[in-house]
């Protein structure tokens, strides 16, 4: 099913091999299928009776041997009434990806990219990461039994770290932030021959997110939304949803898609939201923000997401760290789910742009909330009220704790 | 003089050496004595005297579209690299 890899800014063609950049232009490699074969192949039928993980779009996928599934995938899209009327939407749904095997949705690319290294060989596997890649990589690796080295921001959640080091990778905390790790990430991959998933195997990695366009579309009855709201930080996610999208349309199994692809960022780190409100092309910036899984100052598809917003008729929004505080409570207390700072950035983004009048209120709206709240408790510690503390006792209960005095949301 | 790393896709130009070491007082000076040794290298770097969309070049590990870009002067050991601007994420 696979032809190769293809240069998206000149159109070079490259063999199956681990590389990410065009020789000749530098700009980023893509894997490209032989469609007519996937054509024959795929259905509805077939894609239901599949396993409920990524590995039903199997046939979609850039992988053909051994699969390494630790159960990524096929996450609840939960319908979000409360919220919905508190925004004033009509119909609004969460996809809730913070319940993957690590719990954020870099399962689904690491998924795909561990059992590609594999494939091609690799005993060691690695990673930049803003944080939630970090247990990703380190978890599929141990289940793949690979050596691992994952470089993280030294200043990382306190959580991140944790789970990361639970799985007993390589962990090296960098001092920087996160593109600075990314650099220097991207240099040690010149020296050493390892699998790095966000780097030399970026193609494939970055495919894996196409199936949080497809599972959304299968989940609301073989059907793509009017309007979604995807955190940005490199901008893969964004431009792959939509790839998605647009691969089941090409295939038939939905009808024309019309969805407008939103960008969400954190204010202090907003160079794609920034481009695509100026028009100008995206400029790094220095990320000043509590919001660390999007902290990208320097996005690789930066220019595809913004071109991706565009050719969909999308808009682009930002948070302040005060908004997302807000965004995260607003969701747990309307809808039951916890989520980390990127899903606090979307929820706080989706607000504002349906205050703005720029997402209306008929349109149906998913959200993709992407990683789970246990992992940045830190940030959010101050801004929650203390428990009341009483003896065992029912009349100290009657007393200090009387049910007046619990908060409402 | 400075050290210039260059990435992978870039080696063909240093017969695979990953360091080269160049003169020049600024990035623009050093990237065309390169050229000048070896033709056809600005010309992967550079495009209307601005660094191309999909490189990123540092110094001494600092982005220079963060600064000075081109114009960025140069001291004598100073480490440039240049890099795809396609990883991470
Ligand atoms: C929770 C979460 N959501 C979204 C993203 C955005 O991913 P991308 O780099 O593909 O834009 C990240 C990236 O690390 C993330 O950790
Ligand atoms: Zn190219």
């Amino acid at each position: 099913m696979l032809i190769g890899l293809k240069c998206r800014n000149c159109g070079q063609r490259y063999p199956i091999e681990p590389l990410n950049t065009c020789e000749e232009c530098f700009g980023p490699l893509e894997v490209e299928y032989d469609y007519d074969a996937i054509q024959e192949r795929v259905s509805r039928e077939k894609i239901e009776k599949g396993p409920n993980t990524i590995w039903r779009y199997a046939d979609f996928l850039p992988v053909t041997g051994r699969i390494i599934d630790l159960g990524a995938g096929f996450t609840p899209l939960q319908r979000a009434d409360n919220l919905g009327s508190i925004l004033g939407l009509d119909e609004l749904y969460i996809k809730n990806d913070s319940v993957n095997p690590t719990f954020s949705f870099k399962d689904r690319v690491v998924s795909v990219s561990i059992s590609k290294a594999l494939e091609f060989g690799f005993d060691t596997v690695g990673c930049a990461s803003t944080g939630n890649l970090a247990s990703s990589v380190a978890a599929h690796a141990a289940k793949a039994n690979m050596n691992c080295y994952i470089f993280v921001p030294a200043d990382l959640n306190v959580a991140k770290i944790t789970q990361a080091l639970v799985y007993n990778p390589h962990l090296i905390g960098v001092e920087g932030n996160y593109d600075e790790v990314n650099r220097l990430c991207t240099e040690v991959s010149g020296y050493y021959d390892w699998a790095f998933v966000n780097i030399n195997l970026r193609a494939y990695y970055a495919e894996g997110s196409k199936t949080l366009g497809y599972e959304v579309a299968e989940q609301l009855g073989w059907e793509a939304p009017d309007r979604v709201v995807v955190p940005a930080a490199s901008g893969s996610l964004l431009t792959k949803v939509w790839r998605g999208f647009k691969e089941f349309e090409r295939f038939g199994l939905i009808d024309e898609v019309n969805t407008k692809v939103t960008a969400a960022q954190a204010e202090g780190c907003s160079p794609i939201t920034t481009a695509f409100r100026t028009g100008e092309p995206v400029k790094p910036v220095r990320p000043n923000t509590i919001e660390k899984s999007l902290a990208i100052g320097n996005p690789a598809d930066g220019f595809y997401a913004v071109k991706v917003i565009k050719e969909s008729g999308g808009t682009a929004g930002s948070a302040t760290d005060a908004e997302l505080i807000e965004g995260i409570k607003l969701l747990a207390r309307t809808e039951g789910i916890f989520t980390e700072t990127a899903g606090g950035v979307v929820v706080a983004t989706l607000k504002k742009l349906v205050e703005a009048g720029e997402i209306d209120s008929d349109e149906r709206t998913v959200i993709y909330i992407t990683g789970n709240g246990l992992k940045t408790q830190d940030v959010l510690a101050e801004y929650l009220p203390s428990p009341i503390k009483i003896k065992p006792d029912l009349e100290a209960f009657n007393t200090q704790a009387k049910p007046e005095q619990k908060e409402v949301a | 003089m400075a050290i210039v790393r260059l990435s992978t896709p870039l080696r063909k130009f240093s017969e695979g050496k990953p360091e080269i070491n160049t003169e020049g007082s600024t990035l623009k000076e050093v990237l065309a004595n390169i050229d000048s040794k070896i033709p056809g290298f600005l010309e992967k770097v550079v495009e209307n005297d601005e660094i191309k969309q999909f490189i990123n070049i540092y110094i001494n590990n600092e982005d220079v579209r963060l600064g000075e870009g081109l114009s960025t002067a140069l001291g004598e050991s100073d480490v440039v690299s240049i890099l795809p601007a396609v990883s991470g994420g």
